[in-house]
């Protein structure tokens, strides 16, 4: 039963990871019916941007624990979303009129060009995150040991999922974006700058995807200039389990994906959680082709 | 002139499918665009929104050069349409599709004022306000298009095929709508194919044949047009 509810827990904040990076993909596919190969990489970029701050800012050591990562945290998001700005602005925009197989490809090649860029700028090699930047001391639950971090991790990932879920459903902009992903003529013909839409998107995403990278980085410490590549395909992973253009979808595809790998590490096989995760997305993608929200929940985005 | 469109040419690809149309519309006038099925109706509708770039030609919009604007910008200067299969946001409500029709008013008042004019207009869609739009009857959405379009308090509005596939008694019933749009001071621009109907609410009607307007004239003269009976009203 400890055990269970220790893997369900640890399972829930890294599937929040997961939810946060597969917004991105989902809301990108949402509005371009383009999958944004090089999200995985912004990912990474938040995570060396985390550390970068943290290392040479030296924030936490002015404000106290939280204020100093809460502070970092936005600096990131920004940093990256700007980053996700210019990536549209170079490599998707000028392919918008061509061919959809164009632009996966610019995709794949801004992903390279990332990953080989942070290489360049932080060499190969693994990098450590400063440890104790928050009070580690376990919080208990039915009498349960919890980390602290694992809570925070969640907390923090469900807050901004609800701060997008009511950015989307409630503001102006948010039902621009909504609009903009079920029929981007028809919403030109109701004024809306689909360009602006598409950039906002490339805001919204990336954040939320470099905040993801540098909880990975608080979360276990280590971090690397290719983990972009197996986090994002988990996030697209996810994405599509939920329903890829489907935001709860990409949300409940998330938590579901990071449980299931927890647990089947703890009950099955460490090694093949990758391969059992995949394998339920087989099996689901089987049964229900348009994910788990697809469907039901209509509104593609 | 309200409107002036000189010389459109527009291709689509390698293909040239308007060769110089040239119509003016006043303002207060409804005026119809009749012909067969790709003679160039929705093509200059679409250009005239900016959804269509044009390839040579202008279209002046009260005194503003519109083929150089981007699409959300000619909503901004008073143009809205209600474009062909009526485009409406099938998984959005009613209500959310009404509103999003005012997207670029920043006056609430106005807004709300515009909104309560057309559920009097349209009073079906008052009642399905919370309904999802896709969940619609053809007949309301062609009203949820409409007034839809109306929202931004536009000058000029276009209508794509209104009467498309809608029993006969709701396209009496569309058509009068849009005689009180028009009386309300909202210039109309009428893309049809129910040729008749379209001309007895029209003031002026052009007739295009594959990409070039080859008859214009009063509304009544064409009606009784020879050419125009044997070709548009089933030559009775």
């Amino acid at each position: 039963m400890e055990q269970f509810f220790q893997q369900l827990t640890n399972g829930l904040a890294i599937g929040g990871i997961y939810a946060l990076i597969a917004l991105g993909y989902t809301m990108v596919y949402g509005v371009l019916r383009l999958i944004n190969f090089a999200h995985g990489d912004l990912f990474t970029i938040g995570a060396y941007l985390g550390l970068t701050l943290l290392t040479s800012l030296a924030l936490t050591e002015h404000l106290s624990g939280f204020l100093g990562v809460g502070l970092l945290a936005l600096m990131v998001m920004g940093l990256v979303s700007l980053i996700g700005i210019l990536l549209e602005r170079i490599a998707y925009r000028p392919l918008r009129e061509s061919h959809r197989l164009s632009a996966v490809v610019s995709a794949l090649g801004a992903s390279i060009f990332f990953q080989n860029a942070i290489m360049l700028i932080y060499g190969a090699k693994y990098y450590v995150y400063p440890q104790n930047l928050l009070p580690n001391t376990p919080i208990f639950i039915l009498g349960m040991p919890i980390p602290l971090m694992r809570i925070l991790i969640l907390l923090a990932s469900i807050l901004m999922m609800i701060a997008l879920y009511l950015f989307v459903q409630k503001t102006r902009i948010g039902t621009a974006i909504r609009a903009t992903a079920i029929d981007q003529a028809a919403a030109r013909l109701m004024g809306i700058d689909v360009n602006r839409v598409i950039m906002i998107v490339f805001c919204i995403g990336p954040a939320l995807g470099g905040a993801a990278g540098m909880m990975v980085g608080i979360y276990y410490g280590q971090i690397n200039f290719t983990m972009g590549w197996i986090y994002g395909l988990k996030a697209f992973t996810a994405a599509i389990l939920g329903g890829i253009g489907n935001i709860p979808g990409a949300m409940l595809g998330g938590l579901l994906l990071g449980v299931i790998e927890s647990l089947s590490s703890a009950y099955i096989s460490m090694a093949w959680k990758d391969a059992i995760a995949f394998v339920v997305l087989i099996l689901i993608l089987i049964v229900r082709p348009t994910g788990l929200l697809g469907e039901r929940v209509a509104e593609k985005i | 002139m309200l409107l002036d469109i000189r010389d459109l040419h527009v291709r689509y690809g390698n293909v040239e499918v308007l060769h110089g149309v040239s119509l003016q519309v006043a303002e207060g006038e409804i005026v119809t665009l009749l012909g067969a099925n790709g003679a160039g109706k929705s093509t200059t509708l679409l250009s005239i929104s900016g959804l269509v770039r044009s390839f040579g030609g202008e279209i002046i919009f009260d005194g503003r050069a519109l083929h150089k604007l981007p699409a959300h910008e000619i909503v901004h200067a008073g143009i809205s349409q209600a474009p062909e299969g009526r485009r409406v946001f099938g998984t959005l409500t009613v209500e959310e599709n009404i509103n999003l029709g005012a997207f670029i008013s920043r006056d609430k008042e106005k807004t709300a004022q515009t909104r309560r004019w057309i559920y009097e207009l349209f009073p079906r869609l008052a009642e399905r306000r919370k309904q999802l739009a896709g969940t619609l009857s053809g007949g309301e959405q062609q009203m949820l298009a409409i007034g839809r379009a109306l929202m931004s308090n536009p000058k000029l509005l276009l209508l794509d095929e209104p009467s498309l596939g809608l029993a006969p008694l709701l396209v009496r019933a569309i058509f009068d709508t849009i005689k009180t749009i028009n009386t309300a001071g909202v210039t109309v621009v009428l893309v049809e194919q129910n040729a008749r109907a379209a001309l007895k609410l029209a003031h002026r009607g052009y007739v295009l044949e594959v990409g070039r307007i080859i008859l214009q004239g009063r509304a009544e003269d064409l009606l009784s047009n020879s050419q125009v009976r044997n070709a548009y009203l089933g030559g009775a």
